[in-house]
């Protein structure tokens, strides 16, 4: 796929355990290269979901640039902080923000789905640096990120905490509510040690959530199972970053419904039914890749001529939600 | 706790090992779904609170809590009854503990027929078939409550994903101590005129059969006790059967992709045999008690003895010459 432009290549935010914070600008532009090493990813392997890939990508951004206490050299690290991407199916995005972190070759991202390659079309845990379980089948991320919280809090005092990112789908499986019924009955035992997002996409295979089946008011639903739960446009970098960091303080396990939007940035796909599962084609990929690029060279020059002001301001000093 | 000399359940000494492990080993936890007094996952709740977490009647996210307790260096002993184990949380235990090859043990009770008056819904009669077929899941079914003990400490000892059958009748003592090492295969009785190979509930059956089959026949039936089903020991079986050419299986389970299948693999491709099966058709369990579930599906010593002279009378007519000659005998 030599035909099909490079993705820009800036130097990594430095690791969040290292105290720079990443501004909510140079998220942002993160966010457009993740997106750009999907559409890339996803047009090589010629397989994969790509839309739900690109609605999670500024979440995901978020947390590996900012917010997770994670490194790269070392990803046993025992006090690390867990990411658990419950939608399995949105790995391209996870590798993207692993590979952009050092966790293996970049290069590596164009393996994805090919055999013998370690990015597999679901994430690994034995076979990819930095996946902490392995997922696929929707409604068992919850479930399994209470159970690394458990363990956390078994093993003592640290306050590592367990990110969890849930798709429409894994809200559908009934599953996601037996652990959203008991990580709040578990909160001090390391319950309250989780953050559920949930990429509220309104898409799935067959249609809308509304026509195939309304999952309807999923901040209420949170609440009413016991949890600290906020709603905020999951495209809006400063407040999933508020979001997140916010979590992180609250006594009870914590979920944030982000309302996104599936195939964000590409707007030939964006909002739009019918691109679940289904690649790029070369074309499509052109396309894409071209209009994520000019939003890279905006968000650059705005950088740089605003850099000082943002530094200036971090998010996490603004009020809460 | 000592070796059980009187008919005790397995799934007692799984409660009772299980406490010994939490006693020895702080990474040992343990989950239940509401049924923590029946597969006596409760005694180590009781000693251990902080280490036992009852999930309440959630089978599937059980499972994977414990995939995750597991990915975080704990040891998860997971109980429930076999037909939600096995069945209502298969793909979590697949994707979250076989495939992923974590230390997970299901602690499976109620295994079989035998636990009577619930009836079918809850008599779990294909969960072996199941397990055996998920990829890199062992399966052990203890015959007695000693050898459950072992099977247990086994399980701790070492380190890929295990399925454990249990069951909720006491059931006769066929190890006289718990024994020293828990054995895919164990020879139990010596004999040369036919192989019963049982696992579970049927062994100590198996055992009363043989010895019916002298008593009243004068024929000398060879018990082999298959206590990890898979990986099966093969060799074990084949050298039993080189010696008798012929062999009756007998399991609590349905007869497809059981015991006898097990058994059948490893003879249809190593050393070919007549092997006749006692188990479950194409059925269901009915409401009873223990003992009276077993009768309609000849799942009785008497069953075992008959099908094991049918096999008899047709051992000349299907059997031959071991393939591989003296290398077996």
């Amino acid at each position: 796929m030599q035909h099909l432009r490079p993705v820009p290549d800036p130097k990594p935010p430095p690791v969040p355990i290292e105290g720079d914070l990443a501004t909510i600008r140079e998220l942002e532009r993160w966010a457009t290269v993740l997106r750009m090493d999907c559409v890339r990813m996803l047009a090589v392997a010629k397989s994969g979901h790509l839309d739900s890939s690109l609605s999670a990508a500024d979440v995901v951004t978020a947390l590996y640039h900012r917010v997770l206490r994670h490194d790269p050299s070392r990803p046993d690290w025992p006090e690390r902080d867990r990411f658990v991407l419950s939608k399995g199916h949105a790995a391209p995005i996870q590798y993207a923000a692993l590979a952009r972190y050092g966790y293996f070759p970049l290069e590596d991202l164009m393996g994805l789905r090919k055999i013998g390659a370690q990015l597999q079309g679901h994430p690994d845990m034995n076979r990819t640096p930095g996946v902490e379980v392995s997922t696929g089948s929707l409604g068992q991320g919850l479930s399994m990120s209470l159970g690394i919280a458990l363990a956390l809090h078994l093993d003592g005092d640290g306050d590592a905490r367990v990110w969890c990112l849930l798709s429409d789908g894994d809200c559908q499986e009934g599953q996601t509510w037996e652990a959203a019924t008991a990580a709040p009955h578990f909160a001090d035992r390391g319950g309250a040690r989780i953050t559920a997002v949930v990429d509220y996409n309104h898409l799935q295979t067959d249609g809308t959530t509304e026509e195939v089946m309304d999952i309807g008011d999923m901040r209420a639903k949170f609440e009413s199972f016991g949890w600290d739960t906020v709603e905020i446009d999951g495209h809006d970098m400063a407040a999933i970053v508020d979001a997140l960091e916010r979590s992180r303080t609250v006594e009870r396990p914590a979920a944030i419904v982000c309302q996104t939007k599936k195939g964000r940035g590409v707007s030939s796909m964006e909002g739009r039914f019918g691109f679940h599962g289904k690649p790029p084609s070369p074309e499509q990929a052109e396309e894409a890749l071209t209009e994520l690029e000019h939003l890279f060279a905006a968000q650059t020059e705005a950088l740089e001529t605003a850099t000082g002001e943002f530094a200036a301001v971090p998010s996490r000093d603004r009020g809460s939600d | 706790m000592g070796a059980a000399v009187e008919a005790t359940a397995t799934r007692q000494a799984y409660g009772d090992a299980l406490l010994a492990l939490g006693q020895e080993h702080d990474d040992v936890v343990s989950l239940d779904a509401d049924l923590s007094v029946s597969t006596q996952a409760a005694k180590f709740g009781k000693e251990f609170p902080e280490r036992f977490f009852n999930v309440g009647a959630a089978e599937a996210n059980m499972m994977s809590i414990a995939c995750g307790l597991a990915a975080t260096g704990k040891v998860p002993y997971c109980s429930t009854f076999a037909i939600f184990a096995a069945g209502r949380a298969y793909d979590q235990v697949r994707l979250g503990i076989a495939h992923n090859e974590l230390k997970v043990r299901i602690g499976a009770s109620h295994g079989g027929v035998s636990l009577g008056e619930d009836g079918a819904s809850h008599q779990m009669i294909e969960d072996i078939a199941l397990m055996r077929a998920m990829p890199r899941m062992q399966v052990i079914v203890p015959a007695d409550y000693n050898q459950a003990y072992r099977a247990v400490l086994h399980s701790y000892e070492n380190d890929e994903p295990m399925y454990l059958r249990f069951g909720r009748p006491a059931t006769p003592v066929v190890y006289e101590e718990i024994p020293e090492t828990l054995n895919s295969v164990d020879v139990l009785r010596e004999g040369g005129d036919i192989t019963l190979v049982a696992t579970g509930h049927m062994v100590w059956r198996a055992l009363e059969a043989a010895e019916a089959l002298e008593r009243e026949d004068g024929i000398e039936a060879e018990v082999l006790n298959v206590a990890i089903i898979k990986p099966i020991d093969s060799q074990a079986i084949i050298e039993s059967l080189a010696k008798t050419g012929v062999a009756v299986t007998a399991e609590e389970h349905r007869v497809v992709g059981g015991l006898a299948d097990a058994v059948r693999a490893v003879t249809a491709e190593q050393h070919p045999v007549p092997v006749f099966a006692v188990g479950m058709g194409d059925e269901f369990g009915v409401s009873g008690t223990g003992e009276a579930c077993m009768e309609p599906f000849g799942l009785t010593s008497r069953g075992i003895a008959a099908r094991a002279r049918e096999a008899l009378v047709l051992k000349p007519i299907v059997s031959h010459p071991p393939l591989h000659g003296p290398e077996w005998t």
